[in-house]
Formats: C-alpha cells, sequence, structure tokens
C-alpha cells in the first residue's frame, strides 16, 4: 500500500498555498508598520515645525517667547562640537582598527581589547554622560565645556568606528598587500599606502554614520550639564555651548503648546544636518564602491 | 642624481658574460629545506640549486608545495602565522633565514609577480612608481623615467603611456598582469619570482606574458610556478616537479619531458594524475 | 655591451641602496605598533573609566544609604524633605514596564519584516526596505522621544481616555518602534546566513514557502534571533530620552501602564537637568542608578554574546 495518496497532497495543496499567500501579505503589512511609522513621525514633525521655519529661526538665540526663539546657538555648537568628536574619534577609532587587525596577534590580551570594544557598544549612552561628567567635567576639569562633550561623544561612538574600520580594513583583499610586501615594502608602508587608501571610503562611510548618532545623541549631553540658555556663540574649545538635541529636549518639555512647534522646528533642523551627513557617506561609498 | 639608462641594449648572450658575478652561475641554492605550517609538513628536504638568467620552471599537482616552495624564496610565506622552517636557501651567498637578515631587502633584489593580477587601486604610474617610491626615490624626472622604462621593458608602454594616470583597474587581466611584471621591474630586481602569472588569463594574455618571459630571461633569472605543463615546456630553461612537499625530479626542460628517470615524473607528465 | 647591461640593471637598486641609510625607517616601524597599542587601549580605558566611576560613587551613595534598602526598598523619594527614601525598585518597575511593551511591539514586527526580507521580497523589494529601515534606526531618540508626547500619546487617549499625559504605554510602544529595525535587521542577517542548500531541499520536497520559513529557517536561525532580540532589550533598558519625554517622574512599584512612571534612565535626567549640588546624596545616588543599569545591560549584552556565539558554532 501506499503512504503518500496524491490526490489527498493535492487537496491539502489549496490550503497549504492560501496559508501561504496569508501569511506572506501578513509579513509584508508587518513591514510596512515600521516604514508607516517613519512616514507618520516625519509628516507630522514636518507639518507641526514648517511654519517656525524662517531666517529669524537660524540667526535668533533662545527665548522665553516661542515666535522669537531660534536655534543659532544650538546650531553652531553642534558644529564644534563635530569639530572636535570627528579628528579625535577618527583617530582612536581608526588607530584601534590598524592595531586590532593588522598588529595584534592571537593572545589574551588582544582577545580581552576586542571583547571590551564589543561589550562598550553595549554601554547605553547615559552612563557614558556619568564617565563624562566624573572624568572629563570634573577630575580634568574642563567644565561643561565643547571639549569634555566632545570627548564624551567621542568615546561613545569609538566601538562603532572601529568596527566599521576593522570591516573596512579587512575588505582589502590579501593580494593587494603581498604585492606591496613582493616590492619589499615593509609592514608599516604596506598599511599606510595600500591598505588605508584602500580601506578609506568604508572609514569613511562608517565614520560619518557614527559622528551623525553623536550629533543626534542628547542624554549624555543632559548628563554632564550642558546649559540650553546660551545667550552667545561658543568662540574656543573651552566655551560654554548649547547643541541642537538639547535644545530640542528643552523646549520639547516646556507646557506652551507653542514651543513644541518650535521643538518640531528644531526637530527639522536636526534632522537636515542629519540627512546632509548620510548623503555625503551614501555618494562616498558609492563613488568608491569597491573597484578590486 | 643617478641618471638611469634608458637605452637598454638588446643582449642576447647573457649568461655568458654574467659569470663573472659568481663563478658556478648559482642564485637561489635551497638546501634541505623544510617547510611546516602548523602541523602540516608542507615541504620536505627540499635541495635546488637554481641558475642565473635562466627560466626554471616549478610544476606538480595542486597542494604539492610549489606555491609555497616559491613563496619562501622571498620569504613572503611568513606573511601566514604558524610557519616553522629549517634548512637554508643561500640567496647570493648569504642564508635568508639568517635572524639579521633583512626581510625588506631581500624583496627588493627579488621581484614577485602573483597568481591574480593585483595592481594596486591607483593610476598606472602610481603603480610602478610604488616601489621607488616606498624604498625613498621621489625625484619626479627619475620616476618618469622609471616608469617608461619598466613599462617597456614589461611590453606594455604603447598600450597605456597615453593613459598612465587612469585607474589600472580600467585595464584588462592581461595588460593587469602584464603591469604588475612592470611594477615588479620598477626596481630592477635580480630574480624575478613568478607564482601561476598565467593562470588567471586568456589564452591570447598568456601567450603575450610568456613571451616577456622570454624576453625578460635576457636580463633577469626567473623561477616560475606553473600549473600548465605545456608552459613549463614552452619557456623554461629548467624544470622541477615536486610531489607532495618532495623535489622529484630536476633537470633540463627537454630531459624532463622527453626522457624522465622517476616513474612518478613520467606519470604526471604523460597526464596520468594532478 | 656587457658591462653597460650591468650598471644599468644596477642603477635603481643603487639608488635604494643610497636612500636606505637615510631613512628613520626602522625607528617607524618598531613604534607603530605601539602607538597604535596605546591607541587601542583606550577603549579599554574607557570601560574601567565606566567601571571605576559608578563603583566609586556607588559606594560613596552606599555610606549614606544601606544597600539593602536600596535594592528592596519599595519607595523611591529622594526629594522628599522630612525621610528621602531610596529603594530603586521602582525604577526597574518603571525601566521594565516601557522594556517590557517595547519587546511586545518590535519582536513580532520585527520578525515578520525579517521572514519577509529574507524569504519573500525581491531583491529590488530589499533595496528600498533596508535603507529605510536604517533610517529608522538613525532617528535621533530624542525625535522619538518628542513624537511620542506629541503624537502617540494623544493618540492612544483617543481609545484609552483613563490615559495620563505621562505613561508606560507610549513611550513603550516608541521604543519598541525604535528597536525595530534593530531585530529586523539582525534576525535577517541569522536567516540570511541559513545556507540556500537547506532552503532548496525543504522546497524540493514540496514544501511552501512559509513552511520552509516557519519549519527551516526559523529553527536554524534561533539562536541568531535570539541574540538580536536580547541585544534590542539591553537598548530599550537604555535608552533615555524617550522616557524621559513621555513617561514621567513618578516612580512607581505597581504594574499600571497608564499613569506616570519612572524608569531608572529618566531619573539619571531628572537629576541632572535639576540643582541638586555636587556632593549629595541625590548626586551620588545617580551613579548607583547608573551602576544598576550598567549590570543589567552588561549581562543582556553577555547573554547575547553567549547565544550567538552558539549560533556560529551551529554550521
Amino acid at each position: 500500500m501506499r503512504h503518500i495518496d496524491h490526490k489527498n497532497v493535492v487537496k491539502r495543496m489549496g490550503s497549504r498555498m492560501i496559508l501561504n499567500k496569508t501569511f506572506k501579505a501578513i509579513f509584508f503589512m508587518a513591514t510596512l508598520f515600521a516604514l508607516l511609522s517613519l512616514a507618520i513621525l516625519f509628516y507630522r514633525i514636518v507639518s507641526q515645525g514648517i511654519g517656525f521655519i524662517s531666517i529669524d529661526f537660524f540667526t535668533n538665540f533662545g527665548s522665553r517667547i516661542p515666535e522669537n526663539a531660534g536655534i543659532v546657538a544650538a546650531l553652531v555648537g553642534s558644529l564644534w562640537m563635530m569639530a572636535v568628536i570627528a579628528p579625535v574619534s577618527l583617530i582612536l577609532g581608526v588607530g584601534s582598527a590598524i592595531y586590532l587587525e593588522e598588529y595584534a596577534k592571537k593572545n589574551k590580551l588582544n582577545d580581552f581589547i576586542r571583547m571590551n570594544i564589543a561589550n562598550l557598544a553595549g554601554v547605553p549612552s547615559v552612563v557614558f554622560g556619568l564617565l563624562g561628567l566624573t572624568i572629563f567635567v570634573r577630575a580634568l576639569a574642563l567644565g561643561n565645556s565643547i571639549l569634555a562633550a566632545g570627548f564624551t561623544m567621542s568615546l561613545l561612538i569609538l566601538p562603532v568606528i572601529i568596527v566599521a574600520s576593522q570591516e573596512a580594513i579587512r575588505a582589502v583583499p590579501k593580494e593587494l598587500r603581498e604585492a606591496s610586501y613582493g616590492m619589499g615594502a615593509t609592514k608599516w608602508q604596506t598599511i599606510s599606502k595600500v591598505v588605508l587608501p584602500s580601506a578609506i571610503p568604508g572609514i569613511l562611510t562608517g565614520g560619518i554614520l557614527a559622528l551623525s548618532r553623536a550629533i543626534g545623541e542628547t542624554a549624555p549631553l543632559v548628563v554632564i550639564g550642558i546649559p540650553v540658555i546660551i545667550q552667545f556663540l561658543p568662540d574656543n574649545l573651552l566655551s560654554q555651548f548649547t547643541a541642537l538635541p538639547m535644545q530640542i529636549f528643552d523646549w520639547a518639555k516646556r507646557p506652551q503648546e507653542a514651543f513644541q512647534s518650535v521643538a518640531a522646528a528644531g526637530i527639522i533642523v536636526l534632522m537636515m544636518f542629519l540627512l546632509i551627513m548620510n548623503s555625503i557617506a551614501v555618494v562616498i561609498r558609492n563613488k568608491f564602491q569597491k573597484r578590486y | 642624481m643617478v641618471q638611469v639608462n634608458l637605452n637598454k641594449p638588446q643582449l642576447k648572450e647573457t649568461t655568458d658574460s654574467n659569470q663573472n658575478v659568481n663563478m658556478n652561475n648559482i642564485v637561489y641554492d635551497t638546501k634541505q629545506l623544510n617547510l611546516w605550517y602548523g602541523n602540516h609538513h608542507a615541504l620536505k628536504n627540499i635541495d635546488l640549486a637554481i641558475k642565473e638568467n635562466e627560466v626554471t620552471a616549478i610544476i606538480g599537482p595542486s597542494g604539492c608545495g610549489k606555491s609555497t616552495y616559491i613563496k619562501t624564496l622571498n620569504r613572503m610565506v611568513e606573511l601566514v602565522p604558524s610557519v616553522k622552517t629549517s634548512g637554508q636557501i643561500i640567496y647570493r651567498d648569504r642564508n635568508i633565514f639568517d635572524s639579521d637578515y633583512n626581510v625588506e631587502e631581500l624583496r627588493t633584489r627579488v621581484g614577485m609577480v602573483f597568481q591574480k593580477p593585483n595592481p594596486f587601486p591607483k593610476s598606472i604610474f602610481d603603480n610602478i612608481a610604488y616601489g621607488p617610491r616606498i624604498h625613498g626615490i621621489k625625484n619626479k624626472k627619475t620616476l618618469d623615467e622609471i616608469v617608461e622604462k619598466s613599462l617597456r621593458g614589461a611590453a606594455i608602454w604603447d598600450e597605456v603611456k597615453d593613459r598612465l594616470h587612469e585607474n589600472a583597474y580600467g585595464l584588462s587581466g592581461g595588460q593587469q598582469q602584464r603591469i604588475c611584471i612592470a611594477r615588479a621591474l620598477a626596481i630592477e630586481p635580480d630574480v624575478i619570482l613568478m607564482d601561476e602569472p598565467t593562470s588567471a588569463l586568456d589564452p591570447i594574455s598568456t601567450l603575450k606574458v610568456e613571451e616577456l618571459v622570454q624576453e625578460l630571461k635576457e636580463n633577469y633569472s626567473i623561477i616560475i610556478v606553473t600549473h600548465n605543463m605545456q608552459q613549463a615546456a614552452r619557456i623554461s630553461d629548467k624544470t622541477a616537479f615536486f610531489l607532495n612537499g618532495e623535489v622529484i625530479e630536476f633537470d633540463q626542460t627537454d630531459t624532463i619531458f622527453s626522457t624522465p628517470s622517476d616513474k612518478r615524473t613520467e606519470d604526471y607528465i604523460s597526464g596520468r594524475f594532478g | 655591451m656587457a658591462t653597460s647591461e650591468q650598471t644599468e640593471k644596477l642603477s635603481i637598486q643603487q639608488m635604494i641602496e643610497e636612500q636606505r641609510g637615510k631613512k628613520a625607517k626602522k625607528r617607524i616601524e618598531k613604534s607603530i605598533p605601539i602607538i597604535l597599542f596605546l591607541i587601542a587601549s583606550i577603549s579599554v580605558l574607557t570601560t574601567f573609566g565606566i567601571v571605576f566611576t559608578l563603583i566609586f560613587e556607588t559606594i560613596e551613595f552606599f555610606q549614606r544609604v544601606p544597600f539593602l534598602d536600596f535594592i528592596f526598598g519599595k519607595e523611591w523619594l529622594p526629594f522628599s524633605n522630612k525621610e528621602p527614601l531610596f529603594g530603586i525598585l521602582p525604577l526597574i518597575a518603571g525601566t521594565l514596564k516601557v522594556t517590557a511593551i517595547a519587546v511586545v511591539v518590535a519582536v513580532p514586527f520585527g520578525l515578520a519584516s525579517a521572514v519577509y526580507l529574507s524569504e519573500y521580497a525581491s531583491d529590488n523589494t530589499r533595496r528600498i526596505i533596508k535603507p529605510i529601515l536604517e533610517v529608522l534606526a538613525g532617528v535621533p531618540t530624542i525625535v522619538y522621544g518628542f513624537f511620542a508626547l506629541t503624537f502617540v500619546t494623544p493618540l492612544l487617549q483617543q481609545f484609552i481616555p483613563d490615559l495620563k499625559i505621562f505613561n508606560a504605554l507610549s513611550p513603550g510602544i516608541v521604543v519598541g518602534i525604535m528597536i525595530l529595525p534593530m531585530i529586523a535587521s539582525l534576525s535577517e542577517d541569522a536567516m540570511t546566513s541559513v545556507p540556500n542548500s537547506i532552503r532548496d531541499g525543504a522546497l524540493a520536497l514540496g514544501a511552501t514557502k512559509l513552511e520552509v520559513a516557519v519549519k527551516v529557517v526559523l529553527p536554524a536561525a534561533l539562536s541568531g534571533i535570539m541574540a538580536s532580540i536580547v541585544l534590542a532589550v539591553s537598548r530599550a533598558i537604555g535608552e533615555t530620552m524617550i522616557v524621559s519625554l513621555a513617561g514621567g517622574s513618578t516612580p512607581r512599584f505597581d504594574l499600571d501602564m497608564t499613569d506616570s512612571i519612572q524608569t531608572m534612565t529618566a531619573y539619571i535626567v531628572q537629576v541632572s537637568t535639576g540643582d541638586a549640588g555636587f556632593g549629595t546624596t541625590i548626586y551620588y545616588s545617580i551613579y548607583a542608578v547608573g551602576f544598576t543599569l550598567f549590570l543589567f545591560t552588561l549581562l543582556m549584552n553577555w547573554l547575547a554574546h553567549a547565544i550567538s556565539k552558539r549560533f556560529r558554532e551551529e554550521y
């Protein structure tokens, strides 16, 4: 006797196909949920805040009167902070990545460094704020300055930059290294003249994405005590300053309805800022897309 | 600054003229070389004396150790962690495994061409100038001369002279491989190691590289690993047959291919395995 | 002729030889690895910095507040003038409420998206959807917080009239949306790494894509999926701005989702924006809370690590 009755199989096939189709639709709808949330979020914020976007908004300082509130101090402050984060985090991140990929031998110490970086990536940003408050603001007496905030943020995004740089370095084909060594190049010559130039697009893409995360991050700034009411522009790295997310947080907390719209306008500026950075990253990625 | 002489004389009788350099013409003398990857004994008691201004082909089935051997000659094999060696390789009167032997210096004297064309993602010019530059030659005029001379030497000057500053990745695979040969020539090595240089190329490009090898042997000692027995027969003076990490037979190419003395060589040559 | 050949062949080598003496190459080669090692140690120093900062200030805190009162206390009233109470359970309850809601939102939607992307979607669809998920993951949390406060809460109030302005539900849902891309993309990675041969085997037996996904791919990718969920939970526990803006600042030890709460992270923010002076018990309390938070996330990260380590051994 036959174990499989093909008539039965065909009969059941119909319902199995329907089930498959149904679930495909359900999975698709679930995917749409994420896209829909994003669309609503953008729509809400733009429709609420666009009315407040004006030249004045970009040139005014913070104010008690919503109509007069502007974002110049926060925008300039964020740029200053970026000027600290970008070099510090790139030097530390790329340096660490080169060490781990090119020099680190397989031993306990280096395994520990690797594990440590993975763990560091999972530490909540607010805890980095506590670190910054204790070490940079108080112990090194930098106060709630651009430098203190920049250092804190650099450490926060350090694991991301290290991992991105490691991947970019690892993606450089070993044939290129061999070619360089074969010419009698030393290890550092090979790294600096062959490996890094080939890895730079990947490093930059990852670096810019990490940087944009730092620019949007609020919690560490709150904890290290970055003020919000700033009526001047910073003129050096030890100046007090405020930053975009900090300013938005302050506006969003205020009870007056109108400040909600100011906050939305601030978010638009922040998102444009991030959009520009991400576009640059995408352009770099496309321009230098793997040629080997 | 030393002038580079661009008028390369076409020499035909170099083997005789170079005799004063080394009495017995031996450029690489391998003595009792053993090599392990971890626990894997990849090269066993290799003894090979390679002569100057000859093309020495190394043949054998995959995994026989021929690539490992050629990479040992410029100590590239050490890029693989867990490699151990014993024995000696005497290059120009010195054992390259000596503890004070400068491996960069060795690789400056011994050029290498790899299986897959591996130009740097830079311009053609920068590719060729890479070697001289890392060794401190910065003068623009000198570099220009070196680049032209090397590209001519690799028989690719006419094809690329108008686009020296374009990326080398725009070239065909065969052209890329000749760029890589030119890159190796740019530091005027004494020996050129070629690790299956045509395995990734089409037949026409292969032919061009083979012709080039014939020309280069006038001025350089060439050691070439090849998968392709016909290639070994066409271009080499001497042939070594490797099997399971051992040298089975090493002789004049004609002898190896007509009257091999070892049964295993004969089996391999006649295509019975490999 | 022979001699000219000789000199010509040696000229470049000669130049190289001349340059060799001049360069400080050797010193560079020796010092670079040391410099790079020092740079790489910064990340280790950062971890030590975090751990020691938290430990020292927490010890200071426990000189003032008994340890047992802290971990078993059911009331968190640090600002009380009469008798401040530092029982952390209400803050943990707040954190767990938000995390639980986030998981309820993010896991089904995240996994469904992952299945869709890895098993059903065409390459083109994937090329459109994945970057959008990346954008969603890149939205700053302050923006999500604002969204929760000004859109999700009022929207929910239409259905749940009792819902307070500050509550656990709204930030929970929004944190869920925030961690969704993480679950979706990490789970999708785990599913795509299931070898196609396994899929083909099932398909060749006449299985539908759904059956392949549920009975073959999901079990094979399970540890990767679990790891992604645990990592997302860790992220939700540490999330700060959404709960600060939309969760409120009323620590309570109960299961009410509709009323104002306070999470560990939100407490740290509340103290930081207030004017608790340096050296007060309240000042030290943020470190004790931060330390607790750190331990929670560390545990989660180790768990994720342990799970995904097993996963790697499977193929």
